[in-house]
């Protein structure tokens, strides 16, 4: 009896077990193989075929030599902090300006919104052309008479990466602004009436109460808006190709650059784990609060 | 902007004060300081947040002699639809000269499969995992979800020499199956908390008449989960015909999607630039999910809500 039980449970729920094999693939092999896979070649020195020639860790002493590298992270970091702050704050400020019960408030969102909808290679084209030094903005603003204005972020190299976060933020500040308009209906009215009673003025009950109260609105858009910087390429790609010289890597672009171009995948596998990482320092505390808490509940 | 601050919180300090006097709500104005001030930020966003688009359309009816004496803010003096007729059928990249209509084209036949296998595979995934969960199946779950946050740059190589194993490797069907992976996650999970919240009577009623696995997903949450399908529909159109890098890296030119032949167009550094042209081809390639927003409206708001925000 026992012999004919055993394969029945693993055939018990079978078109449900049938069902999750895409799912099953994608997470072992993809997700965690594909990962596996590419942290270990990273301490190979595979050229142009991926070889398990160990070598350490000389990828990563050689990948943080690298000056195209050490640029792309402090333009990684000064794009993150930008689009994280101002995102942030104009998100939730437009947000907020939409939920005093306004007219026309479908009309404004849609307006606000409709950026998220275009890819980044649209958003980066467009800016490339309103940031164009001869016909864009500072042409124009020249020709009205200020000969001397200068707003060429694009061919500056040492404020490419503002002229690219500006890009960002008009194509994704949309998004945001939705979160935190979810967050602030799930505010219960009752609040907003015993603040009146207690005479706070309107931007205290938003600094004080609301915004504690939305933590995990916070966080969740947070973790969004956090994932999205560090995957940042093709709009680079669009808007300055990298340039002016080098001014405008990104981290994303130079794993994609050593795998397929120089040709030198143990730097781009070397690469792309420290992507990895920094990845995993934001999610990992968020995945333990968030699937461990749940579970405690 | 305390100032501003102040001038808000007036009308609830009014009505507290005025407790004990007339009932009923307080008369609005039109132009109170409040009503300026609120749409006045209000409308000088929506100006920034449309200039662009304007600025796109303008360019892109224009001929060169006017863009190169004129303001890219002017509106045209002589419309020509010619930039658009060179972009979709004569702009060259490398050597094709047959414009962006090849890259639509291509993007077609790469988003219509991709959509309908992604939604086909997560459907019936999150509704396994809503209503026939077996041992070890929340595990995946928590993996797929968690590899959701991975960079892509992290798997794109193994995913170069699995399609190279199997033959794909630079065919539209390879890319096909990259998208349905990489989508995966987001609609799994929507799929799963929609099938969740769905009344378990009805499952059970079901089970009751001896309907299965199958007949269950085809006969009672296919139909009744429409609207949810709808929502992915939108979310998947978007973000595949959006997609750059995965295009990139698994296709080869002559099955290039319209992102990436759109980036080759405008950035190919020989030939004289002709900005009215490249402007038409941004708008081409941004039309297919522009048309979808603008039509869809709630719905995509409901997509994005329910992709990022967990329900």
């Amino acid at each position: 009896m026992s012999k004919s039980e055993r394969p029945s449970r693993l055939f018990r729920n079978l078109n449900a077990k049938v069902a999750s094999i895409p799912m099953i693939l994608t997470a072992l092999v993809v997700f965690v193989g594909g990962t596996a896979w590419t942290v270990l070649y990273s301490f190979t020195n595979s050229k142009l075929l991926p070889r398990l020639n160990f070598v350490g860790l000389d990828q990563y002493y050689r990948l943080w030599a690298t000056p195209r590298w050490l640029i792309s992270i402090e333009n990684l970091l000064i794009y993150g902090v930008i689009s994280l702050v101002f995102s942030l704050v104009i998100g939730f400020i437009l947000a907020a300006l939409l939920d005093q019960k306004i007219r026309f408030e479908d009309t404004f969102r849609t307006i606000f919104l409709y950026p998220f909808a275009l890819s980044f290679i649209v958003t980066g084209l467009v800016w490339q052309w309103l940031l164009n030094p001869d016909f864009g903005i500072q042409g124009v603003i020249r020709r009205l008479g200020w000969t001397s204005f200068d707003f060429d972020p694009l061919y500056n190299s040492s404020i490419v990466i503002y002229g690219i976060s500006i890009a960002a933020l008009w194509q994704g500040t949309g998004l945001i602004m939705c979160l935190m308009l979810a967050g602030l209906r799930g505010i219960d009215e009752d609040i907003w009436k015993a603040a009146r009673v207690d005479g706070i003025p309107m931007w205290k009950t938003y600094l004080f109460i609301i915004i504690p109260m939305m933590r995990p609105v916070f966080i969740t858009t947070l973790v969004i808006i956090a994932s999205g910087i560090v995957k940042v390429y093709d709009l680079v790609v669009a808007q300055t190709s990298g340039g002016p010289g080098i001014a405008s890597e990104v981290p994303a672009k130079y794993v994609y650059d050593y795998m397929f171009f120089a040709q030198n995948l143990g730097q781009g596998f070397a690469a792309s784990t420290m992507m990895l990482l920094s990845v995993m320092i934001v999610i990992v505390p968020w995945a333990y609060l968030e699937f461990g808490g749940r579970k405690r509940v | 902007m305390s100032d501003q601050a102040v001038s808000l919180s007036v009308p609830s300090g009014a009505a507290h004060a005025d407790a004990l006097g007339p009932s009923g709500p307080k008369p609005r104005h039109i132009f109170s300081r409040r009503n300026i001030f609120l749409y006045g930020t209000l409308i000088v966003a929506a100006l920034y947040y449309l200039l662009p688009l304007y600025v796109m359309i303008v360019t892109s009816l224009k001929g060169m002699p006017e863009i190169r004496l004129g303001n890219i803010f002017s509106p045209p003096l002589e419309i020509t639809f010619e930039p658009w007729v060179k972009a979709w059928s004569t702009a060259c990249t490398g050597l094709n000269c047959d414009g962006l209509s090849r890259g639509f084209w291509n993007s077609v036949r790469i988003t219509v499969p991709s959509v309908i296998l992604s939604i086909a595979i997560a459907s019936v995934n999150g509704y396994a995992l809503a209503n026939w969960r077996f041992k070890g199946a929340d595990t995946f779950f928590i993996i797929l979800i968690v590899g959701a946050f991975i960079p892509y740059q992290v798997m794109i190589y193994p995913i170069v020499i699995i399609l190279r194993e199997i033959g794909l490797y630079g065919s539209l069907s390879g890319l096909v199956i990259v998208h349905s992976i990489f989508g995966m996650p987001i609609l799994t999970l929507l799929f799963r908390n929609y099938f969740t919240s769905m009344p378990e009577e009805l499952f059970r009623a079901a089970r009751v008449d001896g309907a299965g696995f199958w007949g269950i997903y085809l006969r009672i949450m296919l139909p009744m989960s429409l609207p949810i399908f709808v929502v992915a529909v939108i979310l998947q159109v978007t973000g595949i015909w959006n997609d750059f890098l995965f295009g990139v890296v698994y296709t080869r030119p002559d099955t290039y999607p319209m992102t990436v032949q759109l980036n080759n167009i405008v950035n190919s550094v020989q030939g004289v630039k002709e900005y009215n042209v490249n402007m038409a081809a941004t708008i081409l390639t941004g039309l297919v999910p522009l048309v979808i927003y603008f039509i869809s409206g709630r719905l995509f708001v409901r997509g994005i809500a329910a992709g990022a925000v967990k329900g």
